[in-house]
């Protein structure tokens, strides 16, 4: 080890691209462990299959039979499924803030932010580190979708466009988290915020009926819930439904880097 | 010559509790320095100032001549960390562990692997290596802690309580592995402890501190053979020279209390 002592650049990403480079090979990194993590822990990929599972197969299978949802042409099966994905990914990401809380106690966090990461960096590879478990409900879910006779798009690109709304989405909830555990700093108090906020983002999108079933009040915090583009993207990407791609991929892109700004700025208190 | 770690007049407070009340230190490169005293002395805040994690103005705190507030980045690539709590990621294996942080310290890719095994081997862990972490004992954590330290090859090991809850065997094997580490490499390691027994064996100079304050500085046996003393003396003398008799007493900061609750919290 002797002869690298001096091996590495002291200069820090002084560049654009450089920084770029840095929050690529960061993000990658944290994608990388999320991933080792999950191999490793198959039974909790089967449990979390059961929750998505039970709305497909009996929410969805059921609503489908009595028609009390009005989706137009749609079966009620085929709109709920992206409903679902989005749900599933919503559920995994909401709660990254214990995990956040758990590294801050177990020594984790400080010694991940004693490397020459910057703060934003670390954020963006939690938040697409929930996204990479995420996208492995999304394949369960697709599968379920697809036994039960559902019709999903094979077009390559549009599946990538799902990846990216998952994504994206995820990134903007697990930020969510970690603003909030940067509030309480409690992993207990966090949690039961996070059951508190999960099934309100749930039910006040269109994830489960449209839009225009819903009274004014609840249309209004539809509009403001980005679970709900991310739901009209997904439609429109898996099912061909009309969907508004840019304003969906706009407002997922820009509350994705509000989140990841505001819980990168709340780091350094659950550090101290 | 550069310090290696240079502190002048830190002070720093949590509320309206003062961890670190005006300290000035040097460390030299290539020198073990402790960093002695009981809880609440201030030595945890004064690590985590030096490693960036907490925000100090300007000009009070550098490493090898770079300022932690200006430059946290740069200073983050010198330094190899340890936490005092036991951290290493217990759903990965040993390698994954250290491989995660050649990755965030931007260890090339061509040398990565090599790196890894070379700082696992190191710290004799290579039969381990492929085993989850959570099946470690806690002197082999400790180590896996210093492989994941060692592997940017760091110009300054920074190591918070270091053998805090290890029993005997696993202590003298973390500083077995520190000396040798500081012998092959001539890294400067600065280290806290509240052992006055492994200081006095294992490190270069001391700091004694004490309610936020550094008390006396100097090799151990310089602070001994200032006491004067008429028998056998030990660092436990001198810093009850230097502390007066409560220093025994748990003067315990809000950071010890907030950070026991939390381990208690995650022990169950």
């Amino acid at each position: 080890m002797s002869a690298r002592l001096d091996a590495l650049p002291l200069a820090s990403a002084d560049t654009w691209g450089a920084s770029l480079r840095m929050l690529f090979a960061r993000v990658g990194a944290m994608c990388l462990v999320e991933l080792q993590k999950m191999r490793r822990d198959k039974a909790e990929l089967l449990f979390r299959c059961v929750q998505p599972a039970l709305w497909l197969l009996v929410f969805g299978v059921t609503f489908t039979k009595i028609k009390a949802i009005p989706t137009g042409d749609v079966p009620y099966l085929d709109y709920l499924t992206p409903g679902v994905i989005a749900q599933s990914a919503l559920f995994i990401s909401i709660f990254y803030g214990i995990q956040i809380i758990w590294d801050r106690d177990a020594g984790i966090l400080a010694k991940l932010m004693v490397t020459p990461t910057p703060r934003a960096a670390l954020v963006t590879g939690k938040a697409f580190a929930a996204g990479m478990r995420a996208l492995s409900q999304v394949v369960v879910v697709m599968v379920l979708s697809a036994l039960l006779g559902v019709t999903l798009t094979h077009n390559p690109l549009r599946l990538l466009g799902v990846v990216a709304a998952v994504l994206l989405g995820s990134a903007f909830f697990c930020c969510l988290s970690i603003i909030i555990a940067g509030l309480v700093l409690s992993r207990d108090r966090m949690m039961g915020i996070g059951q508190a906020i999960m099934m309100p983002l749930f039910f006040a999108s269109n994830a489960l009926y449209p839009v225009a079933l819903m009274p004014g009040w609840l249309q209004a915090i539809n509009h403001a819930n980005p679970l709900s583009y991310q739901v009209e993207a997904l439609r429109g990407l898996l099912i061909g439904s009309p969907a508004r791609l840019w304003l969906d991929f706009g407002v997922l892109i820009a509350s994705a880097a509000v989140a990841i700004g505001v819980a990168s700025a709340l780091l350094n208190r659950l550090a101290k | 010559m550069t310090a290696a770690v240079s502190v002048r007049g830190l002070r720093y407070a949590f509320g309206d509790t003062v961890a670190v009340d005006g300290i000035d230190l040097d460390v030299e490169p290539g020198e073990i320095f402790g960093l002695l005293g009981p809880n609440g002395a201030g030595k945890t805040t004064t690590i985590r100032a030096i490693t960036t994690l907490l925000p100090v103005p300007r000009d009070t705190v550098s490493v090898f001549g770079i300022d932690v507030r200006r430059r946290r980045i740069a200073v983050r690539r010198l330094i190899g960390y340890v936490p005092q709590m036991l951290s290493a990621d217990g759903a990965l294996t040993g390698r994954e562990n250290v491989s995660l942080f050649a990755r965030l310290y931007d260890v090339p890719r061509r040398e990565r692997s090599a790196r890894v095994d070379e700082a696992i081997a190191a710290m004799g862990l290579t039969e381990a290596a492929e085993r989850p972490a959570g099946t470690y004992s806690g002197g082999m954590v400790r180590r896996l802690e210093l492989a994941q330290a060692l592997v940017s090859s760091p110009q300054l090991l920074v190591l918070d309580e270091p053998t805090i809850g290890l029993d005997p065997v696993a202590r003298a094997g973390v500083w077995e592995r520190i000396a040798q580490v500081r012998r092959e490499t001539g890294m400067t390691v600065l280290v806290t402890t509240h052992y006055m027994d492994e200081a006095e064996q294992s490190c270069d100079r001391v700091a004694l501190m004490h309610r936020g304050h550094v008390r006396a500085v100097g090799t151990p046996a310089e602070l001994i053979a200032s006491l004067d003393a008429a028998g056998p003396a030990n660092l436990d003398d001198v810093f009850r020279v230097y502390a007066g008799d409560d220093w025994h007493e748990e003067t315990k900061g809000l950071g010890n209390v907030r950070q026991t609750r939390r381990t208690a919290a995650r022990l169950g």
